[in-house]
């Protein structure tokens, strides 16, 4: 494990947490939440668990941002609280 | 309501925080898991089973019955979202429109009459818009290299990261990519959504199927060295194979829920243009 890569990537992932949790537009949101996963991606990549980063870049933020995207798309842009 | 969701959120996470000091330190050579566990894994993988990724044997050979029940986790999540959205009341349009495949014609046709299904016009709703010629296309160049790899991804499993949940979501993933470039109706209408529930339910019964083949050939549930007689190899190499035919299974029922579930959602349960 090289630590500044470590490090760099472990405040990306709080950043996009905290961010994809705060931002009024759910749009954003998603598209956060998917930065987040692929934080978490190379994250596990970087612990030496491919097969872990692989289903999380696949899953994580591929489809389920595209599903995110989809329910955006048929609901409300705007969140209420 | 806000106060109490914040108590519970915080008690529960000091909780979790204060049992996860138990657990041993990342990497402890004096864990349980590292002392008996790990090693066998890691030196008896490739004589047990003839798979050189490690991940692999253990996700489908010695933790089988884990994987199957995430798989039917994964089926009925596609089965739970098809309940929960699909519409499935026909709604009867003032109007119905047509486009002329060969032209572009659009033509609109009153209540109550329609054209029978044929190869020169396809049905479209009032919102459609002409997919952009360029994202078009490109998606067509893209997706045959999009599946192949997911193929690849599913056929290696065994010996570089992957298997058949990656690989069943990149197939996924590629058919909804044509999905949005062109739109929903089309998609539908080349892989239905009849066909979709088939392969979802066919994944897991291939999977479940395998396990209970084991068990007719008196050996236990998911033990693959069973199917050494049927495929005329030795037990070892039956291991290897009946992992195969379990990330097939689980490919399957991965990429058709994918489908599924992105079918339902992006439309709302109504099967039109999506998005």
């Amino acid at each position: 494990m090289i630590w500044p890569i470590d490090l760099a990537i472990l405040t990306l992932v709080v950043v996009a947490a905290i961010g994809a949790l705060t931002v009024k537009d759910l749009l954003g949101a998603s598209v956060l939440f998917g930065s987040y996963s692929f934080m978490m991606c190379l994250l596990w990549s970087v612990m030496g668990a491919v097969d872990v980063a692989f289903t999380e870049a696949s899953v994580g933020a591929g489809v389920s941002t595209v599903f995110f995207v989809a329910a955006v798309f048929r609901t409300t842009r705007r969140t209420r609280d | 309501m806000k106060i109490v969701g914040l108590i519970i959120v915080v008690v529960t996470g000091t909780l979790l925080i204060y049992t996860a000091a138990d657990f041993p330190a990342w990497s402890d050579p004096s864990s349980p898991a590292s002392t008996y566990l790990s090693p066998h894994f890691i030196e008896k993988t490739m004589e047990e089973t003839s798979v050189p990724n490690i991940v692999t044997a253990v996700l489908a050979d010695y933790r089988g019955f884990d994987t199957m029940f995430e798989t039917t986790v994964i089926f009925s999540a596609g089965v739970v979202c098809f309940f929960l959205l699909r519409i499935s009341r026909r709604e009867e349009p003032e109007a119905r429109y047509y486009r002329h495949v060969l032209t572009g014609v659009t033509i609109q046709l009153k209540e109550g009459y329609k054209i029978p299904p044929s190869a020169d016009f396809e049905q479209i709703d009032d919102d459609w818009t002409p997919p952009d010629l360029i994202i078009k296309t490109v998606c067509r160049i893209l997706i045959p290299f999009i599946q192949l790899f997911a193929l690849y991804v599913i056929a290696h499993g065994h010996h570089s990261p992957g298997g058949g949940f990656q690989g069943g979501v990149i197939m996924g993933a590629s058919v909804i990519l044509f999905a949005i470039s062109h739109d929903l109706r089309t998609a539908v209408r080349r892989i239905s959504e009849k066909l979709i529930g088939i392969f979802c339910a066919v994944g897991v019964l291939i999977y479940a199927g395998t396990g209970a083949l084991c068990l007719l050939l008196k050996l236990n549930f998911l033990d693959y060295s069973a199917l050494a007689g049927l495929l005329h190899v030795d037990p070892v190499t039956a291991r290897s194979h009946g992992i195969l035919i379990v990330e097939i299974g689980v490919g399957i029922a991965v990429l058709a829920t994918m489908i599924w579930i992105y079918n339902n959602v992006s439309s709302a349960g109504r099967y039109r243009q999506g998005l």
